[in-house]
């Protein structure tokens, strides 16, 4: 290692290849592997916890002899909840540490930010959070819940089970709201939902002040119809929200509102009281009964050190993506890119719910969908799940540009957005 | 959803009758049968089971039933192990105290892994409000049997009837009376006489419940007789208009309301900014640290939040307040005159207190709980309530507010301050220690900050970024009153809120906060000083 660099230092200015093919004769003795998540700002609040599960598969992975005969080794960059330094600690985690894979981000900006990066460094990223879609990158793998895998089955539900009529699509105005809510909106115009049974509303990120808006809501439920809100209210604005809900009056059964951003992290931070009995729907939830999931939270707990931490659903999409790409270069015997990329396509491993997950050629996984109330102690009760597992879908069949496009991976076709109607591909190769 | 509803209304309607006439075929042994049999199901892990327990109970006319069925939508009703009683616990960490709640025996503490808790879900929810609002009907508080009635409204039928004319003769309340009449009359709107529809009509003339525009409005679309249409559409009318005046009032308490928030977050601003001048971009953390101290006191005496509350007040006076004064002692105070240096200076300040909270509590927010009497709301009418927490921020804003004004009206401190700001060179030759009135002014706004951390902390997340959301707030209030002027911080702040929440509704919270902003850049070039300039020598 110490050498090699030495090497370089000495020859000065060296070729590009050349720095490139010297860092791969440096990985010899360890297999380095990428962890890019905010450690300050304001989404450390949420990306520290993955960090922690990132650094305890890899202990864990080494302890069982590593991989490819190699110890593996985390590197861990904090980019700081500020979306171009993602893009920066992505080209330094690449370039400067020449790791075999990355694991990290969480808002969809800071992704966006990112992907050019690892296209251009053909370089792979696995992305452990729900998302919008209309995505699909042959060097990321999206693990986390597509919208067909967290927000139409909650509908679903909400329609079918609780016999909703009127709907309120409440969001903070940023990409994954806006087009999560117009899926949604097309969704349920779909099912036969008037215009005037759904009411959209944005806020501002940390909205504090949700006095009218709640009452508009109240205004709205009160017509007569069951009325239920679907929240993609982002973290910290839940909380106000919640107790204004609570505050006037609006109790669970008679507005139930189902978010997709509320997990078992969020609820340790908030008082749960106004809130038990309100929904959430996610792919995982810390109360699954199954042996894999205690095993799981005994490890977590052992790990950090306190059995008071909560686990959630982007630790259960990391564990699932992680132990995918080790299987997948076991497979390939290299952690090449291109190998790994092609190896990944069809693995399929043990997901925490008792079940197991496959690597679709879209890039996205296949996931049960739960749908849990919350009950005081913050912890969910899972009144509903899907019957089996749904197949995330990169491109929404609801949405007018993206019905007809579809994503595979695989040779020959290895497109990322390939119309069928037309038989074009449209995306990047 | 709405098939049970109507199965548990007939049930209950059942249970009604019964109170009024007891059957004489209905007998007492098959009765706590059936609330045996209730019980049972209960214990089944099917949610429907217990559906069924739940109707079998409440309908079963045992003493029992208000008890099992209130304590198992508080979630406070378990079963032991053995299956045989059931109970009611306390938890004290891995222990519970459980009483019986079919003899009121104390059963003595037993281990929490020893008894099961009876779960529910939101349509048992549903369920267990709807039958003990029946059975809330005969509660000796009148408030229980009030709110009892106002459930009864949304599923009115002309099966009703009957048994709530019955329960109307017995009834001496007038509010609950009142509450009946118009229960009556929604289920009169359904009749096949005209006569009786119009007479209905009559009755519901200036009641304001949700229901009862809905039941109009059904009415209306599928009525044929003249008369009655007209009649429907002059009430839905004149509905519609106090409505509409009562959303105004509405409207106006929340604006006062989310003003009375910006006048505590940005009222310690107006000292430190206003009168000594400092621009201190750290504001917004010394509001951030009078949160957590809130959320380490409930820590200390979790049992009483309610007390924990108001001793944090204090608390947190004197955590920002010092953290304020040592700040002016070692470094702004050798910034004064160099506002630039100062708000870069600051702004280090306000990232490195930011970062040594998310050190020490964790970057994950803390959780405050709000005291009882701070939640819920005051109904004025069905259409108008107020929420506690904001009127009780709101008091405390004025309480806050009227406290500062005298001080710096009144006091010796006051006086010397307002000497400081007007003519530094004067007041020190005049024996004032410049120096000391800065530190203390400084100490002074910062534990105003940390005041208005408390009552935040029961409206907002205690995290590391609570202070960043409030700090360009409280700058937009102290530069629109104009600086240096408690009057006009506290009329600047209202000001904005209100204008805010007129705003929002007609054009989206994104929208209405990027209007405020606008406003106040037009504002600020035609009166570079605000609302209310200072006047005299202290303006130069």
């Amino acid at each position: 290692m110490n050498v090699s660099t030495k090497v370089k230092a000495v020859l000065g200015v060296t070729a590009l290849s050349l720095a490139v093919s010297a860092s791969a004769m440096a990985a010899d003795d360890t297999i380095k592997v990428g962890v890019l998540h905010s450690l300050s700002g304001t989404m450390a609040i949420s990306e520290t916890t993955l960090k922690d599960t990132m650094l305890m598969l890899i202990e864990e992975q080494n302890k069982k002899g590593g991989l490819l005969g190699k110890k593996l080794e985390a590197v861990v960059v904090d980019p700081a909840s500020n979306w171009p330094l993602f893009a920066e600690k992505a080209k330094e985690l690449i370039e400067k540490d020449h790791v075999a894979a990355t694991f990290g981000c969480w808002t969809s900006v800071s992704r966006k930010s990112v992907l050019p990066v690892f296209e251009e460094e053909n370089s792979l990223l696995f992305y452990p959070v729900q998302y919008e879609g209309e995505e699909s990158s042959r060097n990321v793998f999206y693990t986390g819940a597509a919208p067909n895998q967290q927000a139409i089955p909650a509908v679903d539900y909400l329609m079918n089970e609780i016999g909703v009529e009127r709907w309120v699509l409440a969001g903070t105005d940023y990409v994954y709201p806006r087009t999560t809510n117009k899926i949604l909106e097309a969704y349920l115009k779909g099912k036969g939902v008037a215009a005037e049974d759904i009411m959209i509303n944005y806020t501002p990120f940390g909205h504090s002040d949700w006095q009218s808006i709640v009452a508009e809501i109240k205004k709205f439920g009160s017509a007569g119809k069951k009325t239920a809100v679907v929240s993609t209210i982002n973290g910290d604005a839940n909380v106000p929200f919640y107790k204004e809900l609570g505050n006037q009056g609006i109790t669970a059964d008679s507005i139930p509102v189902v978010a997709f951003s509320v997990g078992e992290e969020e609820l340790s931070g908030i008082d749960t009281k106004p809130l038990v009995g309100h929904l959430a729907a996610w792919n995982y939830f810390m109360s699954v009964d199954s042996e894999v999931n205690d095993e799981f939270i005994t490890n977590w707990h052992k790990f950090i050190k306190s059995d008071a931490r909560v686990t959630n659903d982007p630790m259960e999409a990391h564990y699932i993506g992680f132990n995918m790409w080790v299987k997948a270069v076991e497979k390939a015997g290299t952690t090449d890119s291109d190998a790994v990329q092609e190896a990944i396509i069809g693995v399929t491993v043990p997901n925490l719910s008792g079940g197991y997950s496959a690597m679709m050629p879209n890039h996205h996984i296949t996931k049960p969908v739960l749908i849990g109330e919350i009950q005081e102690d913050g912890q969910f009760e899972i009144v509903w799940e899907t019957s089996g597992l749904v197949v995330g879908d990169a491109w929404s069949d609801y949405l007018e540009g993206s019905k007809d496009l579809i994503s595979d991976w695989r040779k020959p076709l290895s497109c990322g957005a390939y119309n069928v109607v037309t038989g074009k591909c449209s995306g990047t190769k | 959803m709405m098939n049970t509803k109507i199965k548990i209304f007939m049930l209950v309607l059942t249970l009604l009758s019964l109170c009024g006439i007891i059957s004489p075929a209905f007998s007492a042994e098959a009765a706590d049968d059936q609330f045996q049999k209730g019980l049972t199901l209960l214990q089944d892990k099917s949610f429907e089971k217990k559906e069924q327990g739940i109707e079998l109970i409440s309908t079963s006319g045992s003493p029992k039933s208000y008890a099992v069925l209130s304590n198992v939508l508080e979630g406070n009703l378990y079963f032991t192990k053995s299956g045989e009683n059931f109970v009611v616990a306390e938890l004290d960490g891995g222990d519970a105290r459980i009483k019986d709640i079919l003899t009121d025996e104390d059963l003595g503490t037993v281990k929490k892994r020893d008894i099961k808790k009876i779960t529910i879900n939101n349509q048992l929810r549903g369920t267990l409000k709807a039958a003990i609002a029946q059975l809330d009907l005969t509660s000796p508080d009148k408030n229980i049997r009030l709110a009892a009635v106002m459930a009864l409204l949304d599923n009115i039928s002309p099966e009703s009837v009957k048994p709530l004319e019955k329960y109307l003769k017995t009834e001496k309340n007038s509010d609950v009376k009142e509450y009946l009449h118009i229960a009556l009359a929604l289920a009169g709107l359904q009749d096949s006489s005209a006569n009786k529809r119009l007479e209905a009509l009559g009755t519901l003339k200036g009641a304001l419940h949700p229901a009862v525009k809905n039941a109009v409005q059904q009415l209306l679309d599928k009525e044929q007789d003249e008369a009655v249409k007209h009649k429907a559409e002059t009430i839905l009318s004149s509905i519609e208009v106090t409505t509409a005046w009562y959303g105004k009032l509405e409207t106006i308490f929340f604006g006062l309301s989310m003003g009375s928030v910006l006048v505590l977050a940005a009222i310690g601003l107006a000292i430190t900014f206003g009168v000594i001048g400092v621009i201190n971009m750290a504001h917004g953390e010394l509001i951030m640290l009078g949160a957590y101290t809130t959320y380490v006191i409930q820590q200390l005496m979790p049992n009483n939040i309610g007390l924990s509350v108001i001793l944090a007040i204090p608390a947190a006076f004197c955590v920002s307040g010092l953290v304020g004064i040592v700040i002016e002692k070692s470094v702004i105070r050798f910034l004064y005159g160099r506002p630039l240096e100062t708000l870069l200076a600051t702004f280090g300040i306000s990232l490195v207190l930011q970062q040594a909270v998310r050190s020490i509590f964790s970057p994950l927010n803390k959780s405050v709980a709000t005291p009882e009497w701070m939640s819920g709301s005051i109904m004025i009418n069905p259409v108008l309530s107020l929420t506690t927490n904001r009127v009780t921020i709101f008091i405390f804003a004025i309480l806050v507010f009227a406290g500062l004004f005298l001080l710096m009206k009144k006091s010796s401190l006051g006086l010397h301050v307002r000497a400081v700001s007007q003519n530094r060179a004067m007041a020190k030759a005049m024996g004032v220690r410049a120096a000391r009135v800065d530190a203390l002014t400084f100490g002074l706004g910062s534990g105003i900050a940390g005041i208005a951390g408390v009552a935040l902390s029961q409206l907002t997340n205690v995290g590391p970024n609570l202070g960043q959301a409030y700090i360009v707030d409280s700058f937009m209030v102290v530069v629109f009153g104009g600086v240096g002027n408690l009057w006009g911080t506290m009329l600047g702040g209202l000001t904005l809120g209100v204008a805010n929440k007129i705003l929002e509704p007609w054009s989206g919270a994104v929208l209405a906060k990027i209007l405020i902003l606008v406003f106040i850049i037009l504002f600020i070039q035609k009166r570079p000083q605000g609302l209310f300039p200072q006047k005299g020598r202290a303006a130069e």
